[in-house]
């Protein structure tokens, strides 16, 4: 019996077949999926802002800021027995929910979640298989571990698998 | 923030600006409409970010929105949500005669901007209101509407919060169709910003205990 795993939001959690990892609502986050193809697991965060700098507490929850949130995530997956050098990605999200004419920074958040993470992934020279960023839709996404197909639902987009 | 510091006398103070708020809006709204319209006492609450989602159904839901920014004083994200059948129903009840799907993409322009015109006069009434009550200088930016998932939209408010806490306070307030009792019509959601909380308390007289 097959169970989907669910990932908050600013949160972590791996997987491995048969179960399935999910998240939902991803409106300027971004969920970034990490796997190995051969040992078969699986990792996914869910990222709400690009950088820890920008947190204002001493409490820092790494799932939250794409720069924590991705190398904790990689160490996790090495913790439970994947391959460093045999990681890859798919990402989805960040998009722009709302269009104002005179944008504060955060008003653009999507653009530069999805940035920062691709900025980290090359840093930690994992491959970027496959992506489906930006727009103005929210998304939810749901990965198989077995065939490493990220399904991906919206609501004025309709559904698509990469 | 430190939500350690906050007393019930303070959410009791958020609980009326709600009330205050929203009482304005929803005889706004009953003006509009030309029928009554009913609210539910407003909950005030410090909640994680999925609950936030729970509130509409699920970050799954597919709701109507219309989000704005308050600037100003005490800067902070207001939404006004309903479930997008309900938001069907308001707009052909306000655009009498005409039949509104909201989902159908080239039909939708005469009733979103419709939607977004509601969504402006009610979070206006409120936010007058809001600044009346508290004496701070509040502004509502342009507001924008979106149709789409509640877990997507509301993590767009959630966004300043995010910088320093993992919860949120969440003035809630839902109001119904007074014919139709059962069904909660739409909610207002005010999040004010972190740094605005003291400076609303401050306003209202019940300062944070440093």
């Amino acid at each position: 019996m097959s169970e989907i795993i669910k990932v908050g939001i600013a949160d972590i959690n791996l997987v491995s077949p048969p179960n399935t990892i999910r998240t939902t609502g991803l409106g300027s986050c971004v969920g970034v999926i990490l796997f190995d193809q051969v040992k078969k697991i699986a990792g996914m965060a869910h990222i709400m802002l690009p950088d820890s700098s920008l947190s204002k507490t001493s409490m820092l929850n790494e799932g939250k800021y794409a720069d924590t949130a991705i190398k904790s995530l990689y160490d996790m997956l090495i913790k439970s027995g994947a391959n460093g050098k045999g990681l890859k990605a798919k990402i989805a999200g960040g998009a722009q929910m709302f269009k104002f004419t005179s944008g504060s920074e955060m008003m653009r958040i999507g653009p530069r979640n999805v940035e920062r993470v691709i900025e980290e992934l090359s840093a930690l020279k994992i491959p970027l298989l496959a992506s489906d960023v930006g727009g103005s839709s929210g998304r939810t996404i749901e990965f198989n571990p077995e065939n490493t197909l990220l399904t991906i639902k919206t609501v004025n987009a309709g559904t698509k698998v990469i | 923030m430190d939500f350690l510091r906050i007393q019930p006398i303070h959410l009791d103070v958020l609980r009326e600006i709600g009330n205050i708020g929203a009482g304005h809006a929803a005889t706004a709204l009953s003006t509009m409409l030309n029928k009554a319209v009913d609210m539910k006492v407003p909950s005030v609450n410090v909640i994680s970010f999925e609950e936030i989602s729970e509130m509409v159904g699920g970050a799954e839901n597919v709701v109507a929105s219309v989000f704005l920014r308050i600037v100003g004083d005490a800067p902070g994200c207001m939404f006004f949500m309903l479930p997008v059948e309900q938001a069907e129903k308001l707009l052909e009840d306000l655009l009498v005669g005409q039949t509104v799907d909201l989902t159908k993409e080239d039909e939708s322009d005469i009733s979103l901007s419709a939607l977004q015109e509601v969504g402006n006069i009610l979070s206006g009434s409120y936010l007058t209101s809001f600044s009346d009550f508290t004496g701070l200088n509040l502004q509502p930016s342009v507001p924008a509407t979106s149709i789409d998932m509640a877990g997507a939209i509301l993590s767009f408010g959630l966004l300043e919060i995010s910088t320093v806490s993992d919860y949120a306070i969440v003035i809630d307030t839902a109001f119904t169709d007074i014919e139709r009792q059962d069904e909660v019509k739409g909610h207002f959601f005010l999040l004010p910003d972190p740094l605005s909380f003291s400076k609303i308390f401050h306003a209202l007289g019940v300062p944070l205990d440093e």
